[in-house]
């Protein structure tokens, strides 16, 4: 790889947000006419990286090399100007106004003042067959399929910066296989005029179908860059999800003592429990005094059960029974009453009330539990929080501290004490580890064992494929919105990998 | 150690949502010292305080009663644009039940068609199941809130002239018009005011309820996700906020001795609002609230309305010149401009 086939380099990125280090010393290289995918799980940095790249966020550290001359990009319209642009995942046009306008908006050929509405037309169309696509550009775009409004996009990119970096986020979401192909056609197209392109997908087959190199980030931090072609699919993964062993090594001694108890009674049942669109129906059990871990890529359907165990979403099929008793009334309310929790993924949206102090935080879902009216005190109020903040070991100045001071790891320790206040008897916990540091990683596996040896069922999310071996008893295994295995006992790492990955994969 | 311990209570003190309105409440007191001393007398006729003081919380009590229901519609991150509306609702319906015959003008003091507690019980009702249309079309709707309480805003007034079939019905029932005008040691408006007011800070602050508004409010998904049933939540803020504006609506009815239903309450959503703003809970993005400080600022904004008058502003001009010392407040408000005062505030003890 000559220095001249490079077209942009980043080196040493680094960026912090409060409470959680976004990126850290990460390097990523674009070669002139490549198709360059960056994968990673939720928290990996991919966003932020991009972030950097089109100068939403400016970088704490590092540097940016355009065509062998150091930039700074100081915002999307500067990124636009040094020819970077970005297509989104949700298409940012006008659905209302015409294909061509949505195209040359703004830039609009004129004549006599006017707009020359032939010219502009033809001119479109002519964009829009440097692509191959052949479509009535008079009509509103809101007429067309998403995959051919994204195509718009791109054209319209590529027409306003001249772009020689196209960035497309997450673009196929929501395209079906065939509006893929077809935007893939256009990736390979513009490939072959020379420019360059990052992709961003979860999609693996995708990445392996379109992209030249991959680079893989996990938890903020470079894994690698590898060509496509010779880095195996099984391989790619276990990079993805990651394999951290230092500080975490205790966390399996004490699951191994943990692990010969006996474990207890079921507590949690789901009978061919499915919820069209979400997750295909699937059979699970939860005992008291078992952890069991939830393996899975991003979007394989990890979310999705937590979401209907807890009653967020309510199934189509089958039934839930907690304690013998069939669940019939699905609400986190309900939930509350029948001793079942859950810590959900998204910290911020789903979890925490930032505004709120920590012990307001912490007594929410049990005072909730308890309607309005049954009003804790405050010195009850202070008596939870002042507990669980010893005994969690939150560091916080203060219960009355707002909660969005707290570093994410103390955060999430507050979301787990609100829940441990409600005492429940199965305990859902969805990456529970998520964008905090080792540390506090190791603390919060440590607990989750030493719950479910006081008796507690629980259940443990985690796209750290690392993690999950290490806290579970029990291993069920998603993949493309389906359970697809469980293993019990001592699961043999590579064939839960092939799980993941899917059988047909495994040789690859 | 005192200065430190200063500087700390001096903290504490600008931290809070009462110090802002306070300051500015005073500020246009102080300008009133300056331009028009006379503001500050006081007399007493047939037994009761008169003067512009008390003008200000006697005419405030309907922006107060207001302002403290759009307090916890404004803390669940909604906003209700319809309280002017709902009292004109209010006046129509109060002054029907009291003398249904519109034709004939009956000017017997002592005549009353329903008895005044039905009246106001039958009014107070109404205006509550204005509060629930809006609180379901807000949150089992899930439409924007000035959206959904624009149709009562706009429709408000109509439904208030059908029910007095478009005539202004004067009320001549003397009891009725005690709750504008009557005194009880002090304005019996303002003792409806306290009435209120109690009923409300008890409410929110000696059960869950106002952790539960302010916890929608900042995050209503997250609330949902830790049990908070956030839809009755919200319901239940603007059924609230309703309940007041029937009382302001009996309250002003009752004042002017009329149901008119082209002014009753007109203009007065937006004093409410601002009311709630200046009293420090974000308008928009919802949470932290405080009732004191909503109150303190309904007579802020009462305040600016009779100095105008009493520095001899004209009637026709008083709403640009409130409109400049709204956004003088509004600037004083403001994160930046607070933060500046707050450094000047706590850097001058130890400067000492």
């Amino acid at each position: 790889m000559s220095e001249t086939t490079i077209l942009l380099s980043m080196q040493g990125i680094g960026k912090a947000f409060p409470g959680v280090q976004a990126l850290e010393d990460v390097d990523f290289a674009l070669e002139r006419g490549e198709i360059h995918a960056i994968v990673g799980e939720n928290g990996a940095g991919k966003s932020t990286l991009i972030k950097v790249l089109t100068g939403v966020e400016r970088p704490d550290m590092g540097t940016i090399t355009l065509d062998g001359q150091v930039i700074e990009v100081r915002s999307p319209q500067h990124a636009q100007s040094l020819g970077i642009s970005t297509v989104y995942q949700e298409v940012n046009l006008c659905p209302n106004l015409s294909v061509a306008e949505n195209i040359l908006i703004g830039r609009e050929p004129r004549r006599f003042g006017r707009i020359d509405w032939r010219t502009m037309n033809t001119q479109a169309a002519g964009i829009l067959a440097g692509l191959d696509i052949d479509v009535d550009v008079t009509r509103p775009l809101g007429s067309y399929s998403v995959a051919i409004q994204q195509m718009a996009a791109i054209a319209r990119s590529l027409e306003i910066a001249s772009a020689r970096i196209l960035i497309l986020d997450e673009p196929t979401s929501s395209l079906d296989s065939h509006e893929t192909d077809q935007l893939f056609a256009v990736m390979r197209k513009l490939r072959a005029d020379g420019r360059s392109i990052v992709f961003i997908s979860h999609f693996l087959d995708q990445v392996y179908a379109v992209a030249d190199r991959i680079t893989v980030l996990r938890n903020g931090r470079l894994v690698g860059t590898y060509a496509s072609s010779t880095l195996p699919r099984l391989e790619l993964i276990a990079k993805m999800l990651g394999r951290i062993l230092t500080e975490l090594d205790d966390v399996s001694r004490i699951k191994l003592a943990s692990s010969e108890q006996q474990t207890g009674e079921t507590r949690l049942e789901a009978n061919d429990l499915g919820r069209t669109g979400s997750i295909e129906p699937f059979d699970l059990v939860l005992r008291a005094g078992e952890v069991v871990g939830l393996a899975g890529l991003l979007g394989s359907g990890r979310t999705e059960i937590a979401s209907l165990l807890f009653g967020i979403d309510a199934p189509d099929t089958g039934t839930i029974t907690v304690r013998g008793a069939a669940v019939t009334h699905h609400s986190p309310l309900g939930s509350i009453g029948r001793g079942v929790a859950l810590c959900p993924e998204d910290r911020k949206a789903e979890g925490i009330v930032d505004d709120l102090t920590v012990r307001e935080n912490i007594v929410l879902a049990i005072q909730a539990g308890r309607g309005w009216l049954r009003h804790l005190s405050m010195s009850q109020q202070y008596e939870i929080a002042d507990r669980y903040i010893k005994l969690l070991r939150i560091s916080t100045p203060s219960s009355d501290a707002p909660v969005k001071n707290l570093s994410g790891g103390n955060q999430q320790k507050v979301i787990l004490a609100r829940w441990l206040a409600t005492n429940p008897d199965v305990l859902i916990l969805d990456e529970p580890t998520r964008g905090i540091d080792v540390g506090a990683k190791a603390e919060i596996q440590r607990l989750v064992l030493s719950l479910a040896d006081e008796g507690k069922a629980c259940l443990f999310i985690s796209s750290e494929l690392d993690e999950v071996l290490r806290t579970s008893h029990r291993v069920v295994v998603l993949r493309d919105r389906a359970k697809v295995n469980e293993f019990e006992g001592e699961v043999d790492e590579h064939r839960l990998m092939q799980a993941i990955a899917g059988a047909e994969h495994a040789a690859s | 150690m005192p200065r430190p311990r200063l500087g700390a209570a001096v903290g504490r003190l600008t931290e809070s949502k009462l110090f802002f309105p306070l300051v500015v409440l005073s500020l246009i007191l102080l300008f009133d010292l300056i331009f028009d001393p006379a503001f500050f007398n006081l007399q007493i006729i047939d037994g009761h305080l008169y003067g512009s003081l008390v003008d200000i919380f006697r005419n405030g009590s309907t922006i107060m009663l207001l302002a403290i229901g759009m307090t916890l519609v404004i803390a669940t991150g909604g906003v209700d644009l319809s309280v002017g509306a709902v009292m004109a609702i209010s006046a129509s319906v109060a002054a029907i039940l009291i003398n249904p015959d519109i034709k004939s003008l009956v000017t017997d003091p002592d005549l009353t068609v329903t008895p005044l507690p039905i009246v106001i019980l039958v009014t107070l009702f109404v205006a509550t199941l204005c509060g629930v249309w809006n609180g379901m079309l807000v949150a089992f709707g899930g439409i924007q809130p000035m959206v959904a309480t624009l149709i009562l805003m706009i429709a408000g007034r109509g439904i208030a002239q059908l029910i007095t079939t478009g005539t202004r019905i004067q009320i001549f029932y003397e009891p009725y018009a005690y709750l504008g005008n009557g005194w009880i040691v002090v304005p019996v408006s303002l003792l409806i005011v306290g009435g209120v007011f109690v009923a409300a800070w008890l409410m929110t602050r000696r059960t869950a309820l106002g952790m539960f508004i302010e916890s929608v409010g900042i995050n209503a998904r997250s609330s949902f996700f830790s049990g908070i049933n956030e839809k009755l939540v919200k319901l239940f803020a603007y059924m609230f906020c309703g309940f007041c504006a029937g009382m302001a609506g009996l309250v002003a009815s009752s004042n002017i001795r009329t149901s008119d239903a082209n002014n009753i309450g007109l203009n007065f959503e937006l004093d409410a609002i601002l009311a709630v703003v200046i009293g420090g809970t974000a308008l928009g993005a919802g949470g932290r609230f405080s009732l004191l400080a909503s109150i303190v600022g309904a007579l802020v904004i009462q305040a600016i309305t009779t100095s105008m008058y009493a520095v001899g502003v004209p009637a026709n001009a008083l709403l640009a010149v409130k409109g400049v010392v709204v956004i003088l407040v509004i600037l004083v408000l403001s994160a930046q401009v607070r933060d500046v005062v707050r450094r000047l505030v706590s850097q001058a003890p130890q400067a000492t």
